[in-house]
């Protein structure tokens, strides 16, 4: 849990939308194995639209690297289209579930734990409790660290799922060009 | 004496109304529409209803190799030779893995191929099946692009596709694995001759304007400019352009191993080859230079040696179609993506007035003492050189043939010795390095240049690796001349153990059989070679010969290739030739210059 999941001068964060077809992750992570790009962390899922996936991937790269990185993901034919997010304004989030050992006594102390770092209880069993917290990754650490005393059984991690702040990202916008939004105020 | 070709003579049509046709049918029907003529393959369990279905479509000529190795090496050659796509064919499992060196070749070069593998049904697909093997995933790394077709209505499209993205953009290999049951089953075919649109593939670049400005800018700056003419002026044909740029400006052109013949070696601006066994003074002249203007190259590690003192006074202009080159090896002050030819015809005209005279003249009193070393300058001492044979040759053919190398001295002796004025003369594995390439991809080339005179020159060693395809040019009749300069060792290795090991020749002495013989064994001529005085009789008996004719050229058995560059050294840190004691000297020197030469 000591890796850094922010962007930093070490790592980059890209967003790419793919063909949703058999064998496509297969791709992008063989490229990163050949080319020697460690992943910190990879997200895959669908869309809005068919046939269409979108990767979240954070990836060890100084910014030389990371345009090189980015150039090769988008010679990939299945790959539609890549965005370096890292110095765009983004929202970041992991979703985490960590089952904790946690009696009937020590339930009250938990959830106050909980309250503070706005983690939910999804299971409750007589001796585990799951909660379920999505956030940044320093968040995530934090409350981590205050469960540990009273004994992490699991834990799981999403990894990052990443997008830009306003309106219609690049990467988003390659796929499925739209005109430009209408800014909605409020009433 | 030219293998008899079948010539399609109709043009292709841009679209055919549907047809119902087997999915091998349609393998077929969907090559000839992108305008095949020839496949080199192999036919086993999984691609036979893709075999069977042949005997409809006798305009295709099949040649059936004897490696499947040589199958891949054979669509390659013609792709190099022609500039159009080459295609080979093979079963699945182990007829799939023995194309793999092959399509890695390829991929290594950017040379577009289009190899179609059978698989097991579909149905078997994951289950270890006899003759089994996931080629998709074995070849993921070494293609541009693969597929995995399981459904007969997708073949045709699936072609199309893979002939448009091997060709188009930065050119690579393509695979298409295609399932038995596929081959069987029958669908509607229709040819769409329409542009191929793939949401995910823009392989289209195109500088901006204002970079093409600084571009001039740069140029007009520079004292001591210098252009590298890589493998790409050969693939955009901007030879004319490339030309045209260094008639106007006079800039001297260093050329990479497969960049030559694309800018002419007898142009009085060609320096040559350049990097590991580059002339001294060109790597020299690349040290000195302000401005590096380099033209469809990538930077590779023999062309530069050590990348902390690699060019430091240069600027750097990085003319490059695929962006993944950029700043991969050497960090350039400016890239210009796009297709070189249509670059150069950009800069082209605001290049007048560049002057580089004193330039050239400091290059040229750098050659110093380097024709003193030159082996060609040497009266004949007796001694057969491979320099010698490679010279005559290049002598006795006037220049003018197609000639495809193995790996090797042998191969870096071309380089050097072998003057190609044109492009598509010189075909020869750079990136991967492949033994085993020359003849199978001088049959290929065969089919591309059928009126060429196409010499073949393999080391002893590498030749024997794919010798077995000198049954398949007596059974298909194609004429090529082989010449192997024959040492009796692995030449480039021991040579690497003579500098780098301390002389212990370790699985480096190799025993061949008598090529002579091995020819007359397949019912082709064979010549020996052990007199410099008989070279040019050679060559022209093995040009008169109808049938492929190998010239086993008995040479310097520890001949060395220089100079050289230490692999990772700095790019002046050469050892050089060896200086004559006398003219005539029967010794042989072992003085080696180590150093900078300064």
């Amino acid at each position: 849990m000591s890796t850094n999941f922010f962007p930093s001068p070490q790592t980059h964060t890209f967003i790419a939308y793919v063909e949703d077809q058999p064998g496509v992750l297969n791709r992008v992570t063989s490229l990163f194995r050949r080319r020697g790009y460690n992943i910190v962390s990879l997200n895959v899922g669908r869309t809005n639209q068919d046939g269409v996936s979108r990767m979240t991937m954070v990836v060890e790269a100084d910014d030389d690297k990371a345009v090189r990185i980015e150039a090769n993901l988008y010679k990939m034919v299945n790959v539609l289209s890549v965005e370096d997010i890292t110095h765009k304004s983004n929202v970041s989030r992991d979703l985490v579930l960590i089952k904790v050992k946690a009696g009937p006594e020590k339930r009250p102390e938990i959830l106050q734990l909980c309250e503070v770092f706005r983690a939910r209880f999804i299971d409750v069993h007589p001796e585990t409790l799951i909660v379920e917290v999505t956030g940044t990754q320093d968040k995530i650490e934090g409350l981590v660290a205050m469960l540990a005393p009273f004994g992490i059984l699991e834990m799981v991690q999403t990894g990052t799922i990443a997008m830009t702040r306003g309106g219609k990202g690049e990467a988003a916008d390659a796929v499925n060009p739209a005109p430009n939004l209408k800014p909605i105020v409020a009433a | 004496m030219v293998a008899p070709l079948h010539s399609i003579t109709e043009p292709q049509p841009t679209s055919t109304g549907p047809k119902t046709l087997t999915g091998s049918q349609v393998i077929w029907e969907a090559l000839v529409n992108e305008g095949v003529e020839t496949v080199f393959g192999y036919p086993g369990g999984a691609i036979m209803p893709a075999y069977d279905a042949l005997t409809d479509y006798p305009h295709l000529r099949h040649i059936l190799v004897r490696h499947e190795q040589g199958a891949a090496h054979m669509a390659d050659g013609f792709s190099r030779a022609s500039g159009k796509v080459g295609v080979c064919i093979a079963t699945s499992g182990p007829g799939a893995t023995n194309l793999v060196t092959g399509i890695a070749n390829a991929m290594m070069d950017s040379i577009p191929m289009v190899a179609i593998t059978g698989q097991v049904g579909s149905h078997l697909i994951g289950s270890d099946a006899f003759q089994e093997v996931d080629i998709t995933g074995i070849t993921l790394p070494i293609t541009k692009h693969n597929f995995l077709v399981t459904k007969a209505a997708d073949i045709g499209p699936t072609i199309r596709k893979a002939f448009y993205i091997a060709a188009s953009g930065r050119p690579g290999p393509v695979l298409v694995d295609i399932t038995k049951d596929a081959q069987q089953a029958t669908t509607e075919y229709r040819y769409d001759g329409s542009p191929v649109r793939m949401p995910g593939y823009r392989p289209e670049k195109h500088p901006l304007p204002s970079d093409i400005a600084r571009a001039v800018d740069m140029i007009k700056a520079a004292k001591r400019p210098i252009v590298f003419a890589g493998h790409g002026i050969i693939k955009a044909n901007a030879t004319a352009a490339l030309l045209e740029f260094v008639q106007k400006t006079g800039i001297p052109v260093a050329q990479t191993l497969l960049g030559l013949g694309g800018f002419p070696a007898t142009h009085e601006r060609s320096l040559g080859m350049m990097g590991m066994h580059g002339e001294a003074w060109v790597n020299k002249a690349i040290q000195e230079a302000d401005l590096i203007i380099a033209l469809g190259m990538r930077f590779d590690d023999r062309v530069t040696g050590n990348l902390k003192t690699y060019a430091l006074d240069a600027k750097k202009i990085h003319v490059e179609l695929d962006p993944a080159e950029i700043n991969k090896n050497v960090k350039v002050d400016l890239p210009l993506l796009g297709d070189v030819r249509e670059i150069l015809r950009l800069i082209n005209p605001h290049v007048d007035g560049v002057d580089v005279k004193e330039w050239v003249a400091q290059i040229e009193h750098s050659k110093g003492d380097s024709a003193v070393r030159e082996i060609t300058n040497l009266p004949d001492n007796g001694k057969l050189f491979a320099a010698h044979v490679i010279h005559d040759l290049w002598r006795y053919t006037n220049g003018k043939a197609l000639v495809v190398t193995d790996v090797g001295q042998h191969q870096m002796w071309e380089a050097q010795y072998y003057k190609h004025d044109h492009p598509r003369k010189l075909l020869t594995s750079g990136g991967a390095g492949t033994m085993g390439f020359a003849l199978p991809a001088a049959m290929g080339a065969r089919f591309a240049c059928p009126d060429d005179q196409i010499w073949v020159i393999a080391g002893d060693g590498g030749f024997q690796m794919t010798a077995c395809e000198l049954a398949t040019c007596a059974q298909e009749g194609i004429k090529v001349n082989i010449a192997i300069i024959n040492n009796g060792y692995l030449g480039m290795v021991r040579q690497w153990q003579q500098f780098f090991y301390g002389g212990r020749y370790v699985a480096t002495p190799i025993k061949s059989p008598d090529f002579v013989k091995l020819a007359e064994a397949h019912g082709l001529k064979g010549l020996r070679v052990t007199q410099r005085s008989e070279v040019k009789a050679a060559v022209e008996a093995a040009q008169a010969s109808p049938d492929t004719c190998i010239v086993d050229f008995r040479v310097e058995q520890e001949d060395s290739v220089y100079p050289m560059v230490p692999a990772g050294a700095d790019l002046d840190n050469m050892i050089r030739r060896p200086k004559p004691v006398s003219p005539v000297s029967d010794e042989h020197n072992p003085i080696f210059e180590i150093g900078k030469d300064k």
